[in-house]
């Protein structure tokens, strides 16, 4: 691997060549021309740079021993934002532009512990260590996010980093404690989150670094035997993937990295979407909150939530804070997993799918997308470009369940969403999609059709639950019987009855929080 | 600035401390860190993986079986052969020793020798530049199987009397008559689900080639000494041959007590084929496929009982998924046997135990070792004979408890001589306001239809020493240098259970030196021969004693020493916070030791202690086969949701009896995370296999541990304060490894009764373990249709 460090101070001024990415790394710039383009940074760190201190743990980002941080220029690019990440299943050349802090970094220059360590130490929140390194960094950028984290927002933090010692009750302990110890000055790894921060000169200087390495041309990679393409807009992008139908589309990688370490496949021609600028912006118009493609799952949850408050116990529960950093939802969307939990909420509300393929665009409902199995009505060529959920009308009810073995980070025996409309008592349109139950996520077209012009009742409720077995075959595995998807499905419409008609039963998981 | 109540609390008064306000550093007692806490925090601890590799290394991977019973027709493995950066292959027919790395009995193959047995059973290894080079060239072998028929589960392989160990069977009384004679008889049938370990550091060993043909190895695991004589034997060579390390595991939880061989074995025969480095790290899911787990248990009960609840007869049947060898079962099954009074006194009983194979992955050592399903058994049957007369089930759970002077035999003849648990059921009762709080409970449950809440109260008696008698033994190895400072080896392994630590605070109390003058060694069969495998919660009982004797041996001579150069009285010397006080006057530790060093006195001693007291006869399952019991009990309150299963735990108490605990902080880390792990164990960890006999559950994704939500909303545990050990363990403290592990049993009997309160007073409803959300609503549902029709 051709891997140059140039020290802050000699940064090079040329323009960065196609070919070779460029992140920050230990405080320097580190140049690597034509990468392995499936090779991992958790390989990266452990294998060529022999950097031990992040760990492998199962190689598939579900347990977050391998979690580090990942700094970069916030929209404003004058400022750094922080998000800890899986470095297993995240592709090298991702790091472009980029700077990414390991458990290494934390120690100070005289061998003393930063905050969120020296926490760790005092509360006993490590016993065997081996996830401690995860642990630490995913507190780091709770640190660098939240002035004042409370207990759930602590759970949440901490949702996809794996302990088996200690219990958790002196790690929360530590997420709590660690803002009461004394910071290095002028140091941006030691300032903990302030609302109102002012951009000290230690962050200044980790900008302008940043900005350096920033790119405006397409990064392209090809190591002889694969090729990594990061194209920066979505005419690039579209071109790339008319003329590459093959490619793998790359978005957060959380999937398409097991595919390269539990599968052993071989990607020969990766597309990575991250650096599509269109492709990465947010907005909220008149009528839909407008998510690009590439925008990340934390940052497309907060406009969903904010205009569907419902929905936030379920984005608060899919996957985890390091997933969702860097998943997308138009990732989970377009992999089209019949367990991927955004789709049911997002059909219920009427979400709506830009295609893009060349120069052409088109509009399909999020309810037709899912053909069969992974099978979705895009044509080769064509790639998911933005996803545009309706704003809510103001005389809808809208709700969505989860359940799952585990609260936190757990894939969905049965996921069901459902809007309602009604003229008084009746029900003037309703809207029932599941997860689970099915090879693909789907409304429940049967269930709809006997509610739909009904009194919304228990006699109806149970029509429409008898409706749901006309809609839904679904099958045994690991994650529950058939029998039990097939009872929840209804119990859930059961219970959406119940919140929608004044009835609301509070549910176990907000029980004494 | 705010420090934790650990750092501020006293430290418990030690027999070795003379004055409170002059003592030294990591005193036994004090609630110090981690010895490791600053290294696992800064990513610097080096665990296996982590060792510089050798520029020979090569990195293996493991072929494996794909048929859960089946002869190997044909084998060609000539594709992983030529696949890029291969070195080398392996098969049974390579090896030049023993095909061989089953711990009690040689029934565990290395590579399946034409028949494999489970599914992910190893087939072949091969050796290859890159870890990614051998795992892809791994999945190249082309294997021609002849099925034969698989017995997937416990009931399949009592139907076809399919077992890897005899039956065995413990009587006391007449349990058929007691039943025959009793007011009340309740008979049943419980399944209880196994669990993997899901140590955060996979299975991982490094061998090393040295001159002569020996052999060095690094490997993650709790018994050195074990992977030495079968690493040895597999090679064709002899235990002077090979030396075993281990600083530290990445946790392990019994799940590195006998597997570690398999993997250290391969790594071993490849770098004695090869001459090269060879490390084999097992990717996650492998490592769930291929690796034993907990067993999972079908149990059949038939109890006789009085109006009062107390039990006059009880048959118990016990029948275990052993997977494909005898692994470490028999001993397992054992302690499920012994186990299976919990804290309750049986008068009448039979204790049947069947140890069944199945074409699964051979079954093992999970903290508890089989005894948290022998618990889950009895307590299962208290609370369905309060439920079935319409009594709480604290109530009847009193009425059976062992007696002190009457009533205190165990089923296994041992007489049970340090008896607490009344006073701890009734500390943890009053101060979790149980009584009160199960009356707002009920106040709740008839006013809330669809969720409902649930409480429990279970008490934990738990057998303290291996049950085969001779692996109660231990040695250490202390050297202390010309400047004071000192080595400190031992037989016992680091998992990360602090046991490194409180032996260190053993050493330096002995010696009366700050616990930073003591470097704690890594684990190594070239320091401490033979040490058993550190498991049963014994490794501060045994190594603290061994290490002290050894501590105790250099002062000895050191006193000798110092009364004679100084002219004193030996009782005139005394050791105190880093000096010696010789007469009136007082030197350094540091400046003894330099003196002593002139004058030629060793510096450097063994320690060896055996658990004394110990007598047990295992042909007829009787005599004292634990020196004390560990003692705890736990009031859990649930929360389940009756649409959907889904189920919380609110608040849970804990009271828990360390004896005189040699580290405060070390020791509730054992009790908080041993409950935790017990209530994924019992709610969310559930092992799936289909049809074909492969496990389903094989990764993070599919296999669900807590995670720091599932902690409870309420969590208070406490230690017993009046805890001392009656025997003269080290410090009087007590073993604290496993036992608080089925404290978690409240949860599922708190779950049991929120269930319960679905049905209305007297039902009983049946809930599996482990009480997922389905499994819930199943209950759930049976007492809607029971209520129902009623």
């Amino acid at each position: 691997m051709n891997a140059d460090r140039h020290s802050q101070g000699a940064l090079p001024d040329t323009i960065c060549p196609p070919d070779t990415i460029r992140f920050v790394l230990d405080g320097e710039l580190v140049e690597i021309r034509n990468p392995d383009p499936t090779r991992t940074v958790l390989q990266y760190l452990r294998e060529d740079l022999r950097k031990i201190g992040t760990k492998e743990g199962c190689a598939e980002g579900d347990c977050g021993a391998c979690t580090v941080a990942i700094a970069e220029l916030d929209q404003s690019d004058s400022r750094l934002r922080v998000r800890a990440i899986n470095s297993c299943i995240q592709f090298l050349p991702t790091l472009d532009g980029k700077e990414l802090i390991t458990v290494e970094n934390l120690r100070r220059d005289d061998g003393s512990l930063h905050p969120v360590q020296e926490a760790m130490v005092d509360y006993h929140g490590s016993q065997c260590g081996f996830c401690t390194p995860g642990f630490i960094m995913s507190l780091f950028a709770l640190y660098k996010n939240n002035a004042e984290p409370g207990r759930r927002e602590i759970d949440d933090a901490l949702a996809g980093n794996l302990c088996r010692c200690t219990g958790y009750r002196p790690i929360i302990e530590a997420a709590q404690e660690m803002y009461g110890y004394r910071v290095v000055k002028d140091s941006w790894l030691e300032e903990p989150f302030a609302a109102n921060g002012k951009c000290g000169a230690d962050e200044k200087k980790k900008v302008e670094v940043l900005k350096s390495a920033t790119r405006s041309a397409m990064l392209s990679v090809d190591d002889g035997k694969r090729r990594f393409f990061s194209p920066r807009s979505v005419d690039e992008l579209a071109s790339l993937v008319e003329t590459c139908p093959d490619a793998v589309i790359l978005a957060g990688g959380t999937d398409v990295g097991l595919w390269v370490t539990k599968q052993h496949r071989e990607l020969s021609t990766v597309v990575y979407t991250g650096n599509v600028e269109q492709l990465r912006e947010l907005s909220v118009t008149k009528t839909h909150i407008d998510i690009g493609a590439a925008v990340s799952l934390s940052d497309a949850m907060l406009p969903i939530i904010e205009h569907y408050p419902e929905f936030e116990e379920l984005f608060l529960r899919f996957a985890s804070p390091p997933i969702r950093n860097a998943g997308t939802l138009g990732g989970n969307i377009a992999n089209g997993s019949p367990i991927g939990d955004s789709m049911p909420a997002l059909m219920v509300v009427d979400t709506t799918l830009v295609l893009r393929r060349g120069d052409q665009a088109r509009e399909v409902s999020l309810s037709d997308f899912y053909l069969d199995y992974q099978k979705t009505v895009l044509e080769p060529g064509e790639f998911l470009e933005r996803i545009l959920v309706p704003l809510r009308p103001s005389d809808t009810q809208v709700q969505c369940y989860k359940v799952s073995k585990r609260f936190d980070q757990d894939i969905s025996a049965v996921c069901g969403a459902y809007s309602l409309r009604r003229n008084g008592a009746g029900i003037t349109d309703i809207r029932i999609a599941y997860g689970g139950l099915a090879t693909v996520p789907k409304r429940a077209v049967h269930c709809e059709a006997a509610l739909t012009g009904r009194e919304w009742n228990e006699d109806t409720v149970r029509a429409g639950i008898e409706a749901l077995d006309r809609d839904f075959s679904p099958i045994t595995d690991m994650r529950s019987t058939a029998e039990y998807r097939r009872t929840i499905c209804g119990n859930l419409l059961q219970r959406f009855y119940l919140d929608s008609s004044g009835n609301a039963s509070s549910r176990v998981y907000d029980y004494g929080r | 600035m705010h420090r934790p109540a650990y750092m501020t609390m006293d430290a418990k008064t030690s027999p070795g401390r003379q004055d409170a306000g002059q003592t030294i550093a990591g005193a036994v007692g004090s609630p110090i860190p981690h010895d490791s806490a600053h290294l696992h925090v800064s990513g610097e601890a080096i665990y296996v993986d982590d060792i510089p590799e050798r520029q020979d290394l090569l990195h293996l991977a493991v072929g494996m079986s794909a048929r859960p019973h089946a002869k190997i027709r044909k084998m060609d493995l000539s594709a992983v052969r030529r696949a890029p950066g291969v070195v080398a292959v392996m098969t049974a027919a390579d090896i030049p020793g023993e095909n061989n790395c089953g711990p009690v009995i040689a029934d565990d193959p290395i590579f399946a020798p034409g028949l494999v047995q489970y599914v992910g059973q190893s087939v072949f290894a091969v050796a290859a530049e890159t870890v990614d080079q051998a795992r892809k060239a791994a999945k190249l072998a082309t294997i021609e199987y002849e099925d034969l028929e698989a017995i997937l589960d416990p009931r399949a392989a009592l139907a076809a009397g399919s077992f890897v160990l005899p039956s065995e069977t413990i009587t006391r009384g007449d349990s058929q008559a007691a039943l025959a004679d009793a007011k009340h008889r309740l008979q049943g049938s419980l399944n209880v689900g196994g669990q993997d370990q899901f140590y955060l550091e996979g299975q991982i060993a490094t061998a090393l080639p040295a001159e002569d043909g020996d052999l060095y190895l690094y490997s993650s695991t709790q018994h050195p000494g074990e992977v030495q004589h079968l690493v040895a034997a597999a090679i064709g060579k002899l235990s002077k041959d090979v030396v075993v390390e281990c600083r530290r595991m990445g946790g392990a939880f019994g799940g590195k007590e006998s597997q570690p061989a398999l993997i250290a074995c391969i790594a071993g025969l490849m770098a004695d084929k090869t001459g090269r480095a060879c490390k084999l790290r097992l990717d996650r899911d492998d490592d769930m496929i291929m690796t034993g787990k907990r067993h999972d248990f079908v149990i059949d009960y038939d109890v006789g009982f009085d109006a009062t609840g107390r039990i006059e007869g009880i048959e118990f049947m016990f029948a275990s998924r052993c997977g494909m060898s005898a692994d470490l079962s028999g001993a397992i099954n054992d302690r499920t046997m012994f186990h299976c009074d919990n804290a309750y006194y049986l008068e009448n009983v039979s204790i049947v135990s069947h140890r069944c194979k199945t074409h699964t992955v051979s079954n093992t050592a999970f903290r508890g070792f089989g005894g948290p399903q022998g618990m889950f058994g009895i307590e299962y049957v208290v609370d369905e004979i309060a439920r079935y007369l319409g009594k709480d089930p604290l109530e009847v759970r009193k009425k059976n408890f062992y007696g002190v002077g009457e009533r205190d035999i165990t089923p296994y003849q041992q007489k049970i001589r340090d008896n607490i648990i009344e006073e701890i059921v009734s500390a943890v009762e009053k101060s979790a306001d149980y009584q009160e709080r199960r009356k707002e409970i009920r106040a709740f449950n008839k006013e809330s239809e669809i969720l409902r809440r649930g409480i429990a109260l279970t008490p934990v008696k738990f057998g303290i020493s291996f049950t085969a008698t001779h692996l109660n033994q231990a040695g250490a190895l202390v050297h202390v240098y010309t400047d004071g400072t000192v080595h400190l080896n031992h037989g016992g392994t680091e998992m990360g259970q602090g046991l490194f630590t409180k032996v260190a605070q053993v050493v330096a109390e002995e010696l009366q030196i700050d616990i930073d003058r003591i470097k704690i060694m890594a684990s190594d069969t070239s320091k401490v021969p033979n040490a058993s495998a550190t498991a049963a919660s014994s490794g501060s009982d045994i190594n603290g004693k061994a290490a002290q004797a050894a501590a105790a041996k250099i002062k000895r001579r050191l006193i000798r020493f110092a009364a004679k150069h100084f002219a004193v009285p030996k009782d005139d010397i005394e050791f105190i916070n880093n000096r010696v006080r010789i007469g009136a006057e007082s030197i350094s530790f540091e400046d003894l030791i330099k003196r002593a060093w002139f004058a030629r006195i060793s510096l450097s001693a063994t320690g060896f202690y055996r658990t004394p007291k110990i007598n047990y006869d295992r042909s007829t399952f009787s005599g004292r086969p634990f020196f004390y019991y560990a003692y705890g009990a736990a009031v859990s309150e649930v929360i389940i949701d009756t649409l959907t299963g889904e189920n919380r735990i609110l608040r849970v108490d804990i009271l828990h009896d360390c004896g005189e605990s040699l580290n405060p902080a070390i020791d509730m880390g054992q009790i908080e995370g041993g409950f935790s792990q017990g209530a994924g164990w019992l709610t969310s960890e559930e092992l799936c296999w289909n049809s074909d006999g492969e496990l389903t559950t094989h990764a993070p994704s599919t296999y669900k541990i807590p995670t720091c939500s599932d902690l409870p909303v309420d969590f208070r545990a406490k230690m017993f304060e009046a805890g001392r050990n009656r025997e003269p363990t080290i410090y009087r403290s007590k073993a604290v490894g496993e036992p608080p592990l089925m404290l978690s049993l409240s949860v599922f009997h708190a779950l049991r009764d929120a269930v319960a309160s679905v049905g209305g007073d007297r039902c009983r409803p049946q809930l599996d373990a482990p009480a997922t959300p389905e499994s819930v609503l199943k209950a759930v549902t049976a007492m809607q249709a029971e209520g129902g029709s009623s």
